[in-house]
């Protein structure tokens, strides 16, 4: 489903992935650790396609077709979403109102008739089941006043309503309690299927408790530099990142 | 020195005003004399350099005479869905026929008035083109709302503007609203075509006690029209005045709005959006004067701007002495969309008394381009997304408007225009 090819990625000439390659197949679960500053949310960001970063060699396909030529509102229609490590606030747009034009414009785009009031509206009603949120909160400006919990909720609900084949959950876990925490992996697993895909970014293992993981990789300075079963996550939080470091550090080559 | 500023072009008007209101027109020239036209260095015009423009833009300092409307035209001015009375003008001069009424409201015109309290809330000594309006204005309309009745349905002011030679225009008009009245007046200028004029305009509002008087302006001229409004209203006792300034289009644009509250526990609110592109500049200046104590003032003014549009806000809030417990707020933002648009925003507050609450602020920023991109992420196009956040940066003026045909109307003109990647 996503193939990802020797990705260098750079902001104002500053170079910050330096080589990724990572496949992921259909109903796979990968998680992509590793310690602040390594470049994943760099990675999540480049697949989306924010502006700022500039990829200055290599190639990614996502279903066969080259993902990074395409606009971010278009990778979104063929099916990528990305949950924000920070859900930016947006007053005078009510998350109903943004969210229906978004979903009939990738309807659009896929061929499909839009959704009137009524079916959109019960659609919402069966997300919104998924990820226990509030309809008021969604008839109010996006993520204005929202707590950490709710914008974290509010992403997976997106994330419910747009269908997406593959779903990168950037940070979801930062700024969230147990209880959140829960709700919000909950509505992940419900999402997954045989033929959807979850790149779920973190730095702690505690999400990976309830969104388990096929793959563990590490990010380094750029690079994936291991990868693993579960187990990986599990032996990382327990002797933190520093041996991986020495590891890496001390037979690099660069 | 201009010929403007050593005042002969304006000979013309002076003639050819008409023999009537004979002192009072001679206090607006003598008035008009004493301050001159605003020089470039003026402060009260400094960034509005309409000495300078009407030189340039207008071929003919003399009175456009009155061009004949039709009621097909009237019909399709007038918003969707609006219901109330329609006043209809010809370059200032009204016109009964095309016209209607309501009970409770009493139209006239100036000339009609016998004491015409004229220049007594505008006074000609405050500004040079209230002055010069007062001198060569050729006559106008006095509205009055009896008292204790509140007319529910707004009074639409359609002002149609045409003149060939690139002519002036000063329309004059007094609003009387009784004690324990109500209404709603939707002030709305429209060219009928693309040929350049001067406006020169003066509206003077006088309310009663426990009057609730709104009076929105929509400004959707052509692309060659100069324009000077002096809307002055006086807000007694346990009053409310609010008015709405919307801007969409001009060529230099100047509107003076003036509030003074003169009784306790009344209210003051201004709002104001303009969204600006090509090369239109709009000024907007504000001033409440806070006389008594008690006294409310709010104030929200937004603007959108492109290409290479100006904007010019001043607010100032004067809170005299006597002026105690005065709650007073001022805000004003402001999107430039291109490298080219300018503003120039200033609050200026001057505040006499001890005990208030006042404060203000001002900001300038682009488009955010993070939320940008998380409406993009999420599958909407960039010209939509912008759309969406602009509209949205927008709303928080139209919301105010309680009127739906007026603000359906201004939110059909900027989305049009959003969606055409504004």
């Amino acid at each position: 489903m996503l193939s990802i090819k020797n990705l260098h990625a750079s902001i104002e000439g500053t170079p910050i992935l330096r080589g990724i390659n990572l496949e992921v197949k259909a109903g796979e679960v990968h998680a992509i650790m590793g310690p602040n500053g390594s470049g994943k949310s760099t990675l999540a960001s480049v697949l989306a396609g924010r502006e700022e970063y500039e990829v200055t060699e290599g190639e990614v396909f996502f279903q066969g077709k080259e993902l990074l030529s395409l606009s971010p509102e278009d990778r979104a229609r063929e099916g990528v979403f990305l949950a924000f490590q920070y859900p930016i606030e947006i007053p005078g747009v009510s998350t109903t109102n943004f969210l229906r034009t978004a979903l009939n414009q990738v309807r659009e785009y896929r061929g499909q008739e839009p959704l009137d009031a009524v079916k959109f509206l019960s659609l919402m009603k069966e997300k919104m089941a998924l990820v226990e949120i509030d309809q008021k909160l969604l008839s109010r400006s996006l993520n204005e006043g929202f707590s950490g919990g709710e914008k974290k909720r509010n992403e997976i609900f997106q994330m419910a309503m747009l269908n997406p084949v593959l779903s990168i959950l950037d940070e979801t876990d930062s700024g969230l309690d147990i209880d959140a925490l829960r709700i919000v992996s909950n509505g992940v697993n419900k999402l997954k299927s045989d033929t959807t895909a979850t790149i779920v970014v973190t730095h702690y293992q505690r999400l990976l408790d309830y969104i388990v993981p096929d793959f563990v990789h590490v990010l380094y300075k750029g690079r994936i530099v291991k990868s693993g079963k579960k187990e990986l996550a599990l032996e990382l939080e327990e002797k933190g990142y520093d041996w991986i470091k020495e590891e890496v550090d001390s037979t690099a080559t660069v | 020195m201009s010929t403007l500023t050593q005042h002969e072009s304006v000979l013309g008007l002076f003639e050819a005003a008409p023999a009537t209101f004979l002192s009072l027109r001679q206090l607006g020239k003598e008035s008009f004399y004493a301050q001159g036209m605003p020089a470039l260095k003026a402060e009260e015009y400094k960034f509005t350099p309409l000495a300078k423009k009407l030189e340039s833009g207008l071929t003919d300092f003399s009175p456009a005479k009155p061009v004949k409307i039709s009621a097909d035209q009237v019909k399709s001015a007038v918003f969707t869905g609006f219901e109330g009375v329609v006043l209809v003008f010809s370059n200032g001069q009204y016109l009964p026929e095309l016209s209607n009424s309501t009970e409770g409201l009493t139209i006239n015109l100036l000339s009609e008035i016998e004491n015409t309290p004229l220049g007594s809330i505008a006074k000609p000594d405050k500004d040079p083109f209230a002055a010069l309006n007062q001198a060569t204005f050729m006559d106008g309309l006095h509205l009055s709302i009896e008292n204790k009745k509140s007319i529910e349905s707004p009074i639409l002011l359609l002002q149609f503007h045409q003149a060939q030679g690139g002519q002036v225009i000063s329309p004059r008009i007094w609003i009387e609203a009784g004690d324990f009245s109500k209404a709603t007046f939707i002030d709305y200028h429209i060219s009928v075509d693309a040929a350049p004029y001067f406006v020169n305009k003066v509206v003077e509002i006088k309310g009663g006690v426990h009057a609730n008087i709104t009076y929105h302006s929509l400004q959707e001229e052509s692309n060659q029209v100069i324009e000077v409004s002096n809307v002055v209203t006086d807000i007694q006792q346990d009053s409310q005045f609010t008015s709405t300034q919307i801007t969409l289009s001009g060529d230099m644009v100047r509107n003076n709005l003036t509030l003074n509250l003169l009784g306790s526990n009344s209210v003051g609110n201004m709002n104001g959006l303009y969204l600006l592109q090509g090369k239109t500049h709009v000024d907007n200046h504000t001033n409440v004067d806070h006389t008594i104590p008690h006294a409310e003032s709010n104030e929200l003014y937004k603007g959108i701007l492109t290409d290479q549009s100006r904007g010019v806000f001043n607010g100032k809030i004067f809170v005299r002495q006597i002026a105690q417990k005065t709650n007073a707020f001022q805000q004003n933002n402001n999107i430039l969309l291109s490298e080219d648009a300018i503003i120039n925003t200033k609050p200026q507050l001057e505040i006499w008394a001890d005990d208030v609450k006042c404060s203000h602020g001002c900001t300038v920023g682009q488009l955010d381009e993070e939320a940008l991109f998380y409406l993009q992420a999420r599958g909407i196009d960039k010209i939509t997304a912008k759309g969406l956040l602009l509209y949205a940066f927008a709303g928080e003026v139209l919301d105010k408007i309680e009127d739906d045909s007026l603000r359906n109307y201004i939110v059909n003109q900027i989305q049009n225009r959003l969606g055409s990647n504004f």
